[in-house]
């Protein structure tokens, strides 16, 4: 190893006197391979934008169809005021939805900070289930003991009923009876604009002890428990179209931006690349005439 | 003692539906699925749903209730006495004191839009599947598929 290195350091002494000798020639060139390298990123991110301003659109307008759903899915909790049970102990549950995509601005990144700061509250009791990679990834460092469950392929494709119900179907089966729950995502709101919130869910156990439901009429628990089940996939879709809706117009807007940076980067590099040529030319003329003017 | 107290609150809920009658006299209706959504709080005159605990009409003022959804015909009469008939395939209904409903179905159509032809088709599929299930789970879900699909097959027609 120590002899490599020492037959090395000649050679690399040699080159850096190669390459002081012929400076204005290198950056040339490589102020021309960083202009190309920008120049392909900028294709990439603009092309990006084109493919996710199409799967925007579309996402959109599934959401409209899919919000009157998802404010359906939550009047019952909201008429009937349901509170969770504060003497009990508490065994919080949340959902954090994302995707599995990044390149995507702080969609998930503020879903994931809004679920560590009911973690750092209450770290012993509160199970997290993570729907798509990103939320895992920045939450398994610091809260890897409070992820219950990972869905992933969550984003290629529109989300759909389907997904949501078999993601319901797990939180039920997972075992974990939790009191009280969360489902934290991104609410879209314009293109430019998305708001993390939460939506709450309840056992039914805490369903029932509510002072409310004793005003609806022929109620069992069989058809409360598959009612919860139902409204819990119905949550879940209609935020899973919300949480899509937002990461496509923040990506649209995210790579918008990256577009317009190495816009200017490639701006700043031309202007370079054509002073130091110039420069070069002035040199290599000098050099010729004033060596012309030696020679007479 | 809970029957007094339901009782009680009630009557106490009677009373105020008697004060604010003037705007609850209307149902407003919201029927989504998750591919389309039908009605959004749009006023209409009755409601009859097919549910696992039996079938049943919802006018205006209707006692709050929950329930499931089974497959088949769910009929919305307009304002206007218009009857239009719509087939979910399983969802859950809401009523709420303020006389407002909720239908949400995994997955809705208009009747219209249902081919006899391909009804039939899929209910022999399943029926097949059904005889030739092996463990119990699937043998569960084949049957579900066969209830669906009758009740497909009697709403086409």
């Amino acid at each position: 190893m120590m002899q490599r290195t020492q037959l090395l350091l000649p050679l690399a002494m040699e080159a850096t006197v190669l390459a002081q000798q012929q400076r204005g020639m290198a950056t040339l060139k490589m102020i021309s391979m960083r202009l190309k390298s920008v120049k392909n990123i900028q294709k990439i991110t603009q092309s990006m934008k084109m493919v996710s301003a199409a799967k925007y659109a579309r996402a959109e307008r599934d959401l409209k169809a899919a919000r009157p759903y998802g404010v359906g899915a939550q009047q019952f909790f909201e008429k009937t005021e349901i509170q969770a049970d504060e003497k009990a102990e508490p065994k919080k549950l949340l959902i954090a939805v994302t995707s599995d995509r990044g390149l995507c601005g702080a969609v998930h990144t503020g879903v994931a900070r809004l679920i560590r700061g009911e973690l750092a509250q209450d770290e012993a009791n509160t199970k997290v289930f993570c729907v798509g990679d990103k939320s895992r990834a920045i939450l398994s460092r610091l809260y890897g003991k409070n992820i219950l469950m990972v869905a992933n392929e969550v984003g290629r494709l529109p989300p759909t009923f389907l997904d949501a119900s078999k993601i319901a179907n797990e939180v039920l089966q997972a075992g974990y009876d939790y009191t009280e729950g969360k489902i934290v995502y991104n609410r879209f709101k314009s293109v430019v604009s998305y708001q993390c919130s939460t939506l709450p869910i309840y056992s039914g156990a805490t369903v029932e002890k509510s002072e409310k439901l004793a005003v609806y009429d022929s109620l069992d628990s069989d058809v409360v428990k598959s009612y919860l089940e139902f409204s819990l996939a119905s949550l879940i879709f209609y935020t899973m179209k919300e949480g899509a809706c937002s990461e496509q117009s923040s990506r649209m807007t995210a790579m918008d931006n990256a577009s317009k940076n190495a816009g200017e980067m490639i701006d700043k590099l031309t202007l370079t690349f054509n002073r130091t040529r110039q420069a070069v030319i002035t040199r290599e003329l000098i050099e010729i005439i004033s060596g012309a003017a030696a020679l007479t | 003692m809970s029957f007094v107290k339901n009782a009680r609150l009630l009557a106490a809920r009677g009373s105020r539906l008697a004060q604010n009658r003037s705007y609850s006299d209307e149902m407003k209706l919201t029927f989504a699925a998750a591919n389309k959504t039908f009605y959004d709080a749009a006023v209409v005159r009755q409601i009859d749903v097919p549910s696992f605990s039996g079938s049943f009409g919802i006018l205006a003022k209707h006692v709050p209730t929950l329930a499931v959804l089974k497959p088949g015909v769910v009929q919305v009469v307009e304002n206007d006495g218009k009857l239009i008939k719509f087939f979910v395939s399983s969802g859950s209904v809401t009523v709420n004191d303020d006389s407002s409903v909720q239908v949400l179905a995994e997955e809705a159509h208009n009747v219209e839009d249902i081919d006899v032809g391909e009804a039939r088709q899929l209910l022999a599929k399943y029926q097949s599947q059904l005889s030739s299930a092996g463990d119990d789970k699937a043998k569960a879900q084949a049957a579900i598929a066969v209830e669906v699909a009758e009740a497909l097959v009697k709403a086409a027609e």
